[in-house]
């Protein structure tokens, strides 16, 4: 057994990222994040870091440790099979003027 | 400002042309307004610059809490101290955003509380003077919260992602906190001739340290020329302090307050007020820990630290306990 006395460094509380939907029928959004014990202490923190004003119905908060994000070095070839599909827009089809409801 | 005297740790402004041909993609993106995030490549000067004038920012949004909560038990009316607990609840609101923005910088929110207390990063100079009457509330609402507004506007715009998005929730939650300011001030200039002397000495008091927060004259500084070519600074000093000035002239006269420069005046051909010189030795002594409270300040701060370690600490061995019980029952089902 370790006869060192000193204290160890207090760990940080974990970061949490905060998701909240504005209202009903929109999706939730990234608002930014904040740190907390647990789940329940940061949906209460988010409730009064982000949401002071009504900006929200419904909070979601996720560990910053277990979200996964692509790497933006990889963002041309990640994003390439859409950069040759122009077609998929539907300006890419000319329509006669006289044409209506198309 | 909320940030003063920025230090990049560069000598002179990024030559463009000199740079090795690997380098100047950055300030490519920059020029091209692209928004700047935080897992892009970016230069560590670049970096290091933001994580100080966003660190600078949030202590300065955290400090500025104390001046006003010396009124919350005295405040004149429940209503009124209601809505200053709710300007004060928003600076602790300001300060959050900040640091998780500077967070994303790779820096922890513990080491920059570190170095808050330990004196290596400065606060605004403004949050170092006492605040002696009510009057004094309503003063810095009007003026301290006006020039923040003057500040982040502009910074809404600025390269780095996380920081403008900070920026723009805070800009929406500020125009209430200087508007509560002029609300007090107008309260007490339609009172007794005494709470109408209130407010002018609450002005005489904040008018000058309101000027100088915007910090000296940065038109020779290689800081503010590089913090430009980043966009992490949009306009000058002395550009944001003028506009400062010719805006808050007309309201002081619509209170009939009358603003302690002698040297005040308008310049028909400039189209803006001239202003009588600054003490800048005042401004100085102030950031170099002179002023009226700074000891008092920085006390109050690492109190408010170590008595709330145990709750820290607490919280986390809760969670533990909290998430093993879980785990048990998982188990056992």
């Amino acid at each position: 057994m370790s006869t060192d006395t000193a204290t160890p460094p207090r760990a940080e509380w974990p970061l949490w990222e905060i998701f909240i939907r504005s209202q009903h029928g929109l999706a939730h959004k990234h608002v930014g994040s904040l740190h907390a014990a647990d789940a329940a202490m940061a949906v209460k923190n988010a409730r009064d870091v982000y949401t002071r004003r009504n900006e929200g119905v419904s909070i979601w908060v996720v560990r910053a440790a277990d979200i996964h994000a692509s790497a933006p070095g990889d963002k041309a070839a990640l994003f390439d099979p859409a950069n040759d599909k122009v077609y998929r827009h539907p300006t890419f089809f000319p329509m006669p003027d006289e044409v209506k409801h198309l | 400002m909320y940030a003063q005297m920025v230090d990049t740790g560069l000598a002179k402004v990024e030559d463009l042309d000199a740079l090795p041909p690997a380098e100047r993609a950055f300030p490519a993106r920059i020029d091209a307004d692209v928004k700047i995030e935080p897992q892009d490549d970016m230069p560590e000067a670049y970096r290091r610059t933001l994580v100080r004038q966003i660190q600078q920012h949030a202590h300065s949004e955290i400090v500025g809490m104390l001046p006003e909560g010396n009124w919350v038990t005295r405040a004149p009316s429940l209503k009124r101290k209601a809505i200053l607990m709710a300007k004060i609840q928003d600076e602790a609101g300001h300060g959050l955003y900040l640091y998780s923005a500077a967070e994303t910088l790779g820096v922890s929110r513990d080491a920059m509380t570190g170095d808050l207390l330990a004196g290596k990063v400065k606060y605004s100079s403004i949050f170092n003077y006492p605040t002696l009457t009510w009057a004094d509330i309503g003063a810095i609402g009007w003026l301290v919260d006006g020039a923040a507004i003057m500040n982040q506007i502009p910074l809404c715009r600025c390269s780095y992602g996380p920081y403008a998005r900070a920026m723009i929730r805070i800009c929406k939650e500020e125009s209430f906190h200087q508007r509560q300011g002029f609300d007090i001030m107008m309260a007490m200039c339609a009172g007794t001739p005494a709470q109408k002397a209130m407010a002018q000495d609450a002005l005489d008091r904040w008018w000058w340290p309101s000027v100088m927060m915007f910090g000296p004259s940065d038109a020779q500084s290689v800081h503010s020329a590089q913090s430009a070519r980043w966009k992490i600074k949009l306009l000058s000093n002395d550009e944001l302090r003028q506009r400062f000035v010719d805006q808050t002239v007309p309201q002081a006269e619509y209170l009939g307050l009358r603003i302690p420069d002698a040297d005040l005046a308008w310049n028909p051909e400039r189209g803006h007020y001239d202003f009588g010189a600054i003490d800048w030795d005042e401004f100085y002594a102030v950031i170099k820990g002179h002023g009226p409270c700074n000891r008092e300040r920085i006390e109050v701060r690492r109190k408010a630290w170590d008595d709330g370690a145990w709750v820290r600490e607490a919280a986390l061995a809760h969670a533990a306990k909290r998430a093993a019980r879980t785990d048990d029952a998982a188990e056992a089902a």
